[in-house]
C-alpha cells in the first residue's frame, strides 16, 4: 500500500477525460461546481459536450436525463447533499424509471467536508440511493478505486450514483487492480476472528483497526464494499462464515446506509452479531474533518472498541 | 404526412376524444377533462407538425414531444395508437396490471414516448437535454413540450424556462395548456400564473397565445419559425373539450364516471360525426 495521498475528486475528473476521449457519446452535466467535483478539465477540453445548467439541480438530474434519451451517457455531478436531497424526484421518476445511462457523482459525502456544516455534509445519501431501483451505489475509497468505478459505471449503461469525498485519502488500489465494479468487494486483509466491512474513506481506518487487532491477537478480514449497491454478497457471506462476527464502518447515518445493507444480507442467510461503526441518526457540525470524526466516533479505535463487543459474542 | 386536410383532422381529433373517453371508462380511472383539453393539440402535432415515424419511433431524426403533464396520457396514449405505434387494442389496459400502458408514461415501455412523466414540472428540462444535444450536433429535430397552467407553479419549470432561453435554444416549443383548471379547481384562486407571456418574455422567451382548438391557428403557431430564442405557446383550452357536460369542470367535479355517463359522452361524440360517417 502506498503512502501517498490524493483526491478522489480529481480521481473523478480524470476518470471522466479519458472516458470523453474514447466516446464522443460522452457528456458531462454540472450544476456549477465542476471546479469543486473535480471535472474542470472537461469543461476545457470538451465544451462541446459540456453544460452547465448553474445552481439548479433539480435542472441538472433533467438535461441529463433529456440527453441520455437521445442515446448520450451522461455524468451529472454537484455536492452530495443538493444533487441527491433536491433532486431525488428527478433521480426517482426520470433516471431510475427509465433506468438511463446516468452517472449521478455527488461529491462533499460524508461529515470530513468539515468547517462547511451539516448542510453540506450529507450522511443520508446512501440511504436515499440505496432505496431506488436499478441504482448501482457506488462508494470508492481511494483514487484509484474512484478511477476504476467511474469506468465501470459508464460501462454499465445504467443509473450509477457514486458518492466521492472531500477530503485527501492515501491510496489503497493500483491502475492495473481489476474488478473493482458494481457488485464486487476487495479483501483487504484476511483473518478468521471477525468482518469488518467498510467503504469510502473509512476503509483506511479499518485497515488500521486490523493491525491494531492484530497485536491483540484477533485476525480481523477486512473487506473494501465499495458497491452498496447491488452488494459483494459471496464476499460477504463467505467472511461471516469464516469469522462468525462482523462490523460495518461508514461515515453515514445508522438508517438506511452500508450498515444495514450487510446487517439484512447477514441476518437472512448466516445470523451473526453485528456491530456499526457510523453517525447515529444525527447531524454533523462545522469543525475540522479531524475534529469531527474524533467526536462522532469514526475512527480506528472505535473500530477496535465495536470488534470487542462483535467478537464476545461470535457465532462458533 | 403533412397532406391531412383540416376536416379529416377534426375527425381524427373526435374519433382520439371517443378513444379517451372509452379508456377512461374502461379503466375506471385517469384523467378525463384534462385529457380531453389537449387533444386537439396533440391532433395537430402528430398529424400536421412533428416528424415521427411509428414504424421507427426511436428514429433520430425525429421531433421529440414530451407531455410534461403525464397525468394527460390517455390522449397521447389515443394519439399514438392511431397513428400507428402501437396496437390500438392496447388502449384497453390502461392502467391495468403488466399494461404497456400505464397510468403515467414510461420509457421504454410504450413506444412513441420520449420522456417518462408523472411527477409535475420535469417536462422542460428534461426537453432541454435533448434539445441542447440535437442543436450542439446541428440537427434539424425540434422538440415539443406540453405542461399544464397548474404545472407551472412548479418551481422546476422556472429553472428549466431559464436553461432553454440561456443557451438559445429555438429547437425548443412549449405549449401551456390554458384549460385555467387545477385539480382543487380553478388556477387563478388557487394559485394565480398569469402573467404567463410576460413571465415567459422577462426569462427570455419568444411567446404568443392560441385557440388551443383552433386546428389550423394551431398548426400555424406550432410550425412558426422563432429562430435565436424558445417558443411558448398559451394554448386557451376548455377542459373536458367535446363533451358538453364535462366542459369547464375540474376532475373534482366530474360526475362518477359510470357507465352511462361514459355512454351518454360517447353518444355526443358520435353525433358530431354522423354526417361525416363516422360513427
Amino acid at each position: 500500500m502506498a503512502e501517498q495521498e490524493r483526491n478522489m475528486r480529481r480521481a473523478f475528473g480524470e476518470a471522466l477525460t479519458e472516458i470523453a476521449k474514447e466516446d464522443s457519446d460522452a457528456w458531462f452535466v454540472d450544476a456549477d461546481s465542476a471546479s469543486s467535483t473535480g471535472a474542470a478539465s472537461f469543461r476545457e477540453l470538451f465544451p462541446e459536450r459540456y453544460c452547465n445548467v448553474g445552481v439548479a439541480e433539480q435542472e441538472l438530474v433533467m438535461v441529463a436525463t433529456g440527453l441520455a434519451q437521445t442515446g448520450r451517457r451522461v455524468f451529472a455531478s454537484c455536492l452530495s447533499s443538493f444533487l441527491v436531497g433536491r433532486a431525488y424526484d428527478q433521480i426517482r421518476n426520470l433516471v431510475c424509471l427509465s433506468q438511463l445511462p446516468v452517472t449521478l457523482v455527488g461529491s462533499h459525502g460524508g461529515i470530513s467536508v468539515g468547517p462547511d456544516g451539516a448542510t453540506h455534509q450529507m450522511v443520508e445519501d446512501i440511504s436515499l440511493m440505496r432505496s431506488l431501483p436499478n441504482m448501482a451505489v457506488l462508494v470508492p475509497s481511494d483514487y484509484w478505486s474512484t478511477r476504476h468505478l467511474v469506468r465501470s459505471s459508464w460501462e454499465r449503461k445504467a443509473p450509477s450514483y457514486i458518492r466521492l469525498s472531500r477530503c485527501d485519502v492515501p491510496d489503497i488500489y493500483t491502475e492495473t487492480d481489476s474488478d473493482i465494479i458494481p457488485g464486487s468487494g476487495r479483501m483487504l486483509a484476511e483473518g478468521e476472528g471477525v468482518t469488518i466491512c467498510a467503504c469510502g474513506i473509512m476503509v483506511k481506518e479499518a485497515v488500521k483497526a486490523a493491525s491494531i487487532l492484530y497485536q491483540q491477537d484477533i485476525a480481523a478480514e477486512v473487506i473494501d464494499c465499495y458497491s452498496v449497491n447491488p452488494l459483494p454478497v459471496q464476499v460477504l457471506l463467505a467472511s461471516a462464515r469464516r469469522t462468525g462476527c462482523c462490523v460495518v464502518v461508514e461515515e453515514h447515518s445508522s438508517r438506511g446506509g452500508l450498515g444495514e445493507a450487510v446487517a439484512s444480507l447477514i441476518c437472512s442467510n448466516y445470523p451473526i452479531p453485528v456491530k456499526f461503526v457510523s453517525l447515529e441518526n444525527e447531524f454533523g457540525q462545522s469543525g475540522t474533518p479531524e475534529e469531527l470524526m474524533e467526536y462522532y466516533g469514526l475512527t480506528a479505535n472505535q473500530i477496535v472498541s465495536s470488534v470487542m463487543q462483535a467478537w464476545t459474542m461470535r457465532r462458533r | 404526412m403533412n397532406i391531412i386536410n383540416e376536416e379529416e383532422l377534426r375527425i381524427k381529433a373526435n374519433n382520439v376524444r371517443k378513444d379517451v373517453v372509452r379508456m377512461v371508462g374502461i379503466a375506471r380511472s385517469g384523467h378525463l377533462v384534462s385529457s380531453l383539453s389537449i387533444v386537439d393539440i396533440l391532433s395537430v402535432l402528430y398529424w400536421k407538425v412533428m416528424k415521427v415515424s411509428p414504424q421507427e419511433p426511436r428514429m433520430d431524426s425525429r421531433d421529440r414531444f414530451i407531455l410534461s403533464k403525464g397525468h394527460g396520457c390517455p390522449a397521447l396514449y389515443a394519439v399514438l395508437a392511431q397513428r400507428g405505434f402501437f396496437s390500438r387494442e392496447e388502449l384497453w389496459n390502461y392502467r391495468r396490471l403488466g399494461a404497456m400502458l400505464q397510468g403515467h408514461p414510461e420509457t421504454p415501455r410504450t413506444p412513441g414516448i420520449d420522456a417518462p412523466s408523472g411527477s409535475l414540472g420535469m417536462g422542460l428540462g428534461v426537453g432541454n437535454g435533448m434539445a441542447l444535444y440535437l442543436k450542439r450536433e446541428q440537427l434539424p429535430s425540434r422538440v415539443f413540450c406540453l405542461v399544464g397552467d397548474g404545472e407551472v407553479q412548479e418551481g422546476s419549470v422556472w429553472e428549466s424556462a431559464m436553461t432553454s432561453s440561456h443557451f438559445g435554444l429555438d429547437n425548443v416549443v412549449l405549449i401551456i395548456d390554458r384549460n385555467m383548471r387545477q385539480s382543487e379547481g380553478i388556477t387563478s384562486e388557487i394559485r394565480e400564473v398569469e402573467p404567463l407571456e410576460d413571465k415567459f418574455r422577462s426569462f427570455g422567451w419568444e411567446t404568443t397565445s392560441v385557440d388551443g382548438h383552433d386546428l389550423k391557428a394551431l398548426t400555424d403557431v406550432l410550425d412558426m419559425l422563432h429562430g435565436g430564442r424558445p417558443l411558448a405557446v398559451v394554448a386557451r383550452t376548455v377542459p373536458g373539450k367535446g363533451v358538453s357536460f364535462m366542459e369547464k369542470e375540474s376532475e373534482k367535479e366530474l360526475p362518477h364516471l359510470s357507465r352511462s355517463v361514459i355512454d351518454k359522452a360517447l353518444r355526443e361524440l358520435n353525433a358530431r360525426e354522423e354526417k361525416d360517417g363516422d360513427a
